[in-house]
């Protein structure tokens, strides 16, 4: 590079030069750096800007919208990263950069970060709030199942239905549950039970695995198909410890796929236990209602009429025979009473009469038939008749000697 | 069953309470009955006689856990 005559380079030249001196050094080329971000910028088109430093340096990145749109988690700045890329120079600003393909959050894992970033997001956008979860029915008619059909998720699901509750329908959409477009396909198979409401209660899991392996779980596009779902989703992905995202927005998360199964459908067992003390209630109370009848029954056996009717018939005619009596006896009564009183007034009525009067020595004096009261009743020759208690004396006025 | 297992059950429950109640007619209380005891029956089949029935809606499922 050092010639005996100078050479002038033009900046732009210079700029080239070093660009493809950086460029040709293969221990440049596809390395790791680790450092805190700082200066971050999402650009629109989804390019990502940003400074990596440490304590003592600092160097430029960039991260093309190409490699940004498949990063699981959002770079913030003081996130300390671990990055892969290759350094070059931007020949415009002279300044060397380091050109990112991907990088991951340094200590916790990348899907660790983009976990709690969606949840954070969701959670604030109210998906896990209590007052969304809708009651699971007790009695599913129909079970609906989205898993991967050859895992072992699905013959469990299927082991504890068919032991609890055979008389509901299981209802499977088989769905792919890791990798590449499994996602999508459990959100559409969640959306698909809901077009067709194919079923009461859906059951939306797999069994375990590694968090990559869970991942769709995870995802947004789950998260809101559940959400959205109009039949009740029981969430059941991994075993107990494993929780996702699907979890959270599910209306109940169950810790396994079986643990799911015995949460959809009630026991049979159970269910014939309660039928049988709702039998025995039922027996129970209308015994005793007809315990009741019998003894208002027996009750009205008791009773003279119905036990013999000749008593009843003598006991009318012994109350006929005393009522008489006591006419009679009234009657006797009022007659004796009559007849002292009849007596009575005999003997008044005898005191009173005349014959009683000329009885006593008093006699009645008569003159042409009519009772003689008064001197002026007679005149001299007028022949009289006096009434005596044995008899009569005519007799003739001779004298009237007036009062 | 005519009527789903939740109905039948909530049908069942109703007819005991007003059974325990008392007070109804004989003749009402041997209809309640002879319906409970129906129910019964329906149900208990329902949860007897059933063979799971398992059905599969169109998807793409792979070979993986």
């Amino acid at each position: 590079m050092i010639t005996p005559t100078p050479t002038v380079y033009s900046v732009n030249d210079l700029n080239t030069y070093v660009k493809q001196v950086l460029d040709n050094d293969e221990n440049l080329k596809y390395i790791f750096v680790t450092g805190e971000i700082s200066n971050f910028k999402a650009h629109y088109s989804g390019h990502l800007y940003l400074t990596l430093k440490d304590e003592k340096a600092a160097v430029k990145a960039v991260m093309f919208a190409g490699n940004a749109s498949k990063l699981r988690f959002m770079p913030e700045n003081g996130m300390k990263i671990l990055a892969f890329g290759t350094v070059s120079l931007f020949p415009r600003d002279g300044s060397y950069q380091l050109y990112i393909s991907d990088m991951q959050p340094d200590g916790i894992g990348a899907l660790s970060i983009a976990f709690e970033q969606l949840k954070a997001k969701l959670e604030k956008e109210g998906l896990f709030s209590p007052l969304h979860k809708k009651p699971v029915p007790r009695f599913p008619r129909r079970v609906g199942v989205v898993t991967s059909e050859t895992g072992a998720a699905v013959q469990d699901i299927f082991n504890v239905l068919s032991r609890r509750f055979p008389s509901a329908e299981v209802v499977l959409r088989p769905a792919k549950v890791q990798g590449e477009g499994s996602a999508i396909d459990i959100a559409k198979a969640i959306k698909e039970f809901n077009e067709l409401d194919a079923a009461d209660v859906l059951i939306v899991g797999r069994g375990g695995g590694s968090i990559e392996d869970l991942w769709a779980f995870n995802e947004e596009i789950v998260a809101r198909a559940v959400f959205e779902s109009k039949i009740p989703v029981i969430s059941a992905v991994g075993h107990e410890t494993d929780y996702t995202i699907c979890d959270f927005v599910a209306d109940l998360r169950a810790p396994t796929p079986s643990a799911a199964a015995e949460l959809a459908v009630p026991d049979k067992i159970e269910l014939k236990g309660e039928l049988l003390s709702l039998k025995q209630l039922l027996f129970n109370s209308v015994k005793g209602t007809i315990n009741n009848e019998r003894a208002n029954i027996r009750a009205i056996e008791q009773k003279d009429v119905l036990r013999n009717p000749i008593v009843r018939i003598n006991e009318n005619r012994k109350d006929l025979v005393y009522i008489s009596e006591r006419i009679e006896n009234l009657t006797a009564n009022a007659v004796n009473l009559n007849k002292n009183k009849l007596g009575t007034l005999a003997e008044k009525l005898n005191a009173l009469s005349p014959l009683g009067v000329v009885a006593r020595g008093y006699s009645l004096v008569e003159n042409k038939g009519k009772i003689v009261k008064s001197v002026a009743d007679v005149s001299i020759e007028d022949e009289i008749s006096m009434k005596l208690s044995d008899g009569s004396v005519v007799a003739k006025v001779l004298r009237i000697n007036e009062g | 069953m005519e009527q789903s297992y939740e109905q039948s059950l909530k049908r069942l429950e109703e007819i005991v309470k007003l059974l325990e109640e008392g007070g109804l007619p004989l003749e009402k209380t041997l209809e309640l009955f002879s319906e409970g005891t129906a129910l019964i029956t329906s149900c208990s089949k329902y949860l007897d006689d059933a063979e799971q029935k398992i059905t599969k809606l169109l998807g793409n499922g792979e070979r993986d856990a």
